[in-house]
C-alpha cells in the first residue's frame, strides 16, 4: 500500500479572537470494500474511519467517516484562536491503526 | 432424532415470510440506498423534528464530472457560544451504497461553523446536509447533484 501521508496547514502565527482556517488532507486510498482490482478480485474495505482535532489537549471537532469519503480525506474547518498552542491531529484507519500530525500556533 | 410436524400457517405468518424473502433478495447484490432509506435515516437523527432551510448555505456543484471526489462544503450561521452552537452535522447522500457519508461533531471552541470535504458519488442523487443545533432543533439542506462518471468503481 501507498505510504500514507498526513498533511495539515495551519497559520503559524494568528491575533488573539481570530477565526483561522485549518485545512487538512492524509493521502489515503479509501478502500471502500466495493471496488475490484486488476484481477477481478474484491479489495477488501480499508477506510480511516475517525479523524479528530484537538487544541493543548481539549477536542475541537472529530468527523465519522464513511466509504463514501474521497480517497486522501480532505477537510477545512474554521478555529478560533485564544492562546498559543499547539493542535494534535489523529486520524484512526479501519483495524485502529492511527496517523498524528501537530502544529503549533502563537498568539502575538 | 427429532420429528418435525408440518403445521398449516395463518395468512400473516406467510405475509411475514414474504417480507423477510423479499428483504434479502433487495439486499443481495449492490443494493443503492434508495429515498426512503435517507427520509428513515433522517428521521432516525432529527427524531422527526423538521429542519429549517434559511439556516444553512450548501455548495454543491451542479454537476460533477468525477463522481469519485465532489466537493461539499456548508456554512451554517450559528454563534457558536456554550449556550448555542451546532453540535454536529450529518452529511447524506441517497444514491450510494449506504446513506451516510460523514458526520462531523462540532464545539464551541471554533468559532465559527463550516467545513468542506470531498466525497464519492455513485450517480446523480440528491445530498442532504443535516445540522444539530445544541439546543435540540435541527436544520436541513439538499441538493442534486448530477454524476457523469460515477465514484464506486463501477
Amino acid at each position: 500500500m501507498a505510504k500514507v501521508k498526513p498533511r495539515v496547514k495551519v497559520p503559524k502565527t494568528a491575533e488573539a479572537g481570530e477565526v483561522i482556517e485549518i485545512k487538512t488532507l492524509i493521502s489515503h486510498p479509501m478502500h471502500s470494500g466495493r471496488a475490484v482490482d486488476g484481477d477481478g478480485n474484491l479489495v477488501p474495505r480499508q477506510i480511516i474511519n475517525s479523524f479528530r482535532v484537538s487544541f493543548n489537549g481539549a477536542e475541537i471537532m472529530s468527523v465519522d467517516l464513511k466509504p463514501s469519503v474521497s480517497a486522501n480525506p480532505f477537510f477545512t474547518f474554521p478555529y478560533k484562536v485564544t492562546e498559543s498552542g499547539t493542535f494534535d491531529f489523529v486520524w484512526v484507519e479501519d483495524g485502529g491503526t492511527e496517523y498524528t500530525k501537530s502544529k503549533k500556533i502563537s498568539v502575538g | 432424532m427429532q420429528t418435525q410436524v408440518l403445521k398449516p400457517i395463518s395468512r400473516r405468518q406467510a405475509m411475514a415470510y414474504l417480507g423477510a424473502a423479499a428483504a434479502s433478495v433487495t439486499l443481495s447484490g449492490v443494493a443503492f440506498a434508495g429515498a426512503e432509506d435517507v427520509a428513515a435515516r433522517i428521521n432516525d437523527i432529527t427524531g422527526g423534528a423538521a429542519g429549517d432551510d434559511a439556516m444553512i448555505m450548501l455548495d454543491l456543484p451542479e454537476i460533477a464530472e468525477n463522481g469519485n471526489a465532489v466537493k461539499v462544503a456548508f456554512d451554517i450561521d450559528s454563534p457558536m457560544t456554550p449556550e448555542n452552537y451546532v453540535k454536529a452535522v450529518h452529511i447524506l447522500a441517497d444514491g450510494n451504497p449506504e446513506p451516510d457519508v460523514a458526520t462531523f461533531n462540532f464545539s464551541p471552541a471554533m468559532g465559527a461553523c463550516y467545513a468542506s470535504t470531498r466525497m464519492r458519488l455513485s450517480k446523480t442523487q440528491n445530498v442532504h446536509v443535516i445540522a444539530a443545533f445544541s439546543d435540540g432543533s435541527f436544520g436541513s439542506a439538499s441538493g442534486t447533484v448530477k454524476v457523469t462518471i460515477g465514484g464506486c468503481g463501477g
